[in-house]
């Protein structure tokens, strides 16, 4: 075989080291760096891409948590005013609820007087009735007119048994 | 029937002497420079344009180099990254080797068992230096397990110091035996299809089915025999650096 023909190493060896060293410069300083170049420039275009899309997100997350933080905050606002009103509302109505039982009783207390004075006269009226019909009942009866101090008597007696 | 041993014979063209040695251009150095030429050309052209989605050729260009990048990842781990141009040159230089023999009358460099024993020559010194370089004569632990008992050390020994050396051998002829064999049994296939063949047709088609059967078998010992003789070396390397 020629394989095995010492004849043929030294050209063959000479030629293998001249082309293999040349190839290897050629990789190593050529055609390696620009592959590896171009899978760098892919992976760091991939990575800022991808870091693009986290700073998107952190924006659209911040985004969201200021809307909810405003809607919150509005919310709130809207219960104080709610709640102020109210309470404004509630002393009012109280403040008028006074004041109308204040007049109320005002009033209620007048009514007493007017009726107590009224009461005092229809009293007045009562004896004065009280003893005309009673002068006439017993001069119908007897046939005399009583003395008056006598009759006076008797009725104002009748009276405060009656608890007038 | 041609001589099937033929297609081995080295065919100066440009004889040239230097000091007394022989060193002329021949059809194995023609094969040699025409896969330089290839190699570069392949791994530049493809990636002139710096494509961000590559092109076909530029994918393959990629494949290549990151198929290699991760053996040396996998094999050597982060120390290997300046090996990286030896190991991608070695394979890419076996590869088209192989691959450039399949072609009909073309010469198969790695055919010749000086070659291949040239290559592993040099991965095994090599390594043998950057073993000594990194771990001093620490590296001579490489031939006694740790944790063996001292009594097995003469056994031991001398079978690591044999398995050691014989690493360029096995890495050689492997390469040079499998290229070898595949390339006769093509040449005896084909002298079968022609001389059957002659007679009559019918003869013919059985060793020409069988020739196209083994010439994919082929391509893919081409593909094999260049990743077998890169990872070892690999393994190898990894040895010679994080010892075992």
């Amino acid at each position: 075989m020629p394989q095995f023909d010492p004849a043929f190493f030294a050209p063959q060896l000479f030629w293998l080291a001249v082309t293999f060293i040349t190839l290897y410069i050629l990789m190593s300083k050529v055609a390696l760096p620009k592959i590896g170049a171009v899978l760098d420039e892919r992976q760091r275009k991939i990575d800022d891409n991808l870091d693009k899309a986290a700073q998107l997100k952190a924006e659209a997350e911040a985004a969201i948590a200021a809307y909810e933080k405003a809607l919150a905050d509005s919310r709130s606002h809207a219960q104080s005013v709610i709640k102020e009103a109210s309470e404004r509302l509630s002393k009012q109505a109280d403040e008028r609820t006074r004041e109308l039982t204040g007049r109320l009783a005002e009033q209620i207390k007048a009514g007493e007087v007017r009726i107590a004075a009224a009461k005092d006269k229809a009293l007045a009226n009562v004896r004065e009735i009280a003893l005309d019909v009673a002068g006439a009942t017993v001069a119908r009866l007897v046939g005399a007119s009583p003395d008056q101090a006598g009759l006076e008597a008797a009725v104002a007696a009748a009276l405060k048994e009656n608890g007038q | 029937m041609a001589n099937p041993i033929e297609q081995f014979k080295i065919k100066p063209i440009i004889p040239l002497e230097v000091a007394g040695v022989d060193v002329s251009f021949t059809n194995s150095a023609v094969m040699m420079v025409i896969s330089v030429v290839l190699i570069t050309a392949f791994l530049t052209l493809s990636v002139r344009s710096r494509a961000l989605v590559p092109g076909r050729w530029q994918s393959l260009a990629e494949v290549f180099y990151e198929f290699i990048a991760g053996m040396l990842r996998d094999n050597v781990g982060q120390a290997g990254r300046k090996y990286f141009p030896f190991i991608f040159s070695l394979f890419m230089f076996v590869l088209f080797g192989n691959l450039l023999g399949m072609i009909p009358g073309a010469f198969t460099y790695t055919s010749h068992v000086i070659v291949t024993f040239g290559m592993a020559i040099v991965v095994f010194t090599g390594v043998t230096i950057i073993g000594f370089a990194r771990h001093g004569t620490h590296f001579l632990r490489m031939f006694f397990p740790e944790g063996a008992p001292i009594a097995t050390a003469v056994i031991l020994v001398p079978i690591e110091v044999i398995s050691y050396f014989s690493r360029p051998f096995s890495l050689a002829v492997r390469l040079f035996a499998n290229m070898t064999v595949g390339h006769i049994i093509l040449k005896v296939m084909g002298g079968f299809v022609v001389s059957l063949g002659a007679f009559y047709v019918l003869p013919g088609i059985v060793p020409f089915a069988f020739l196209g059967a083994i010439t994919v078998l082929e391509f893919g010992i081409a593909l094999l025999q260049a990743y077998v003789f890169t990872i070892l070396s690999c393994i190898y390397l990894h040895d010679a650096i994080h010892m075992h």
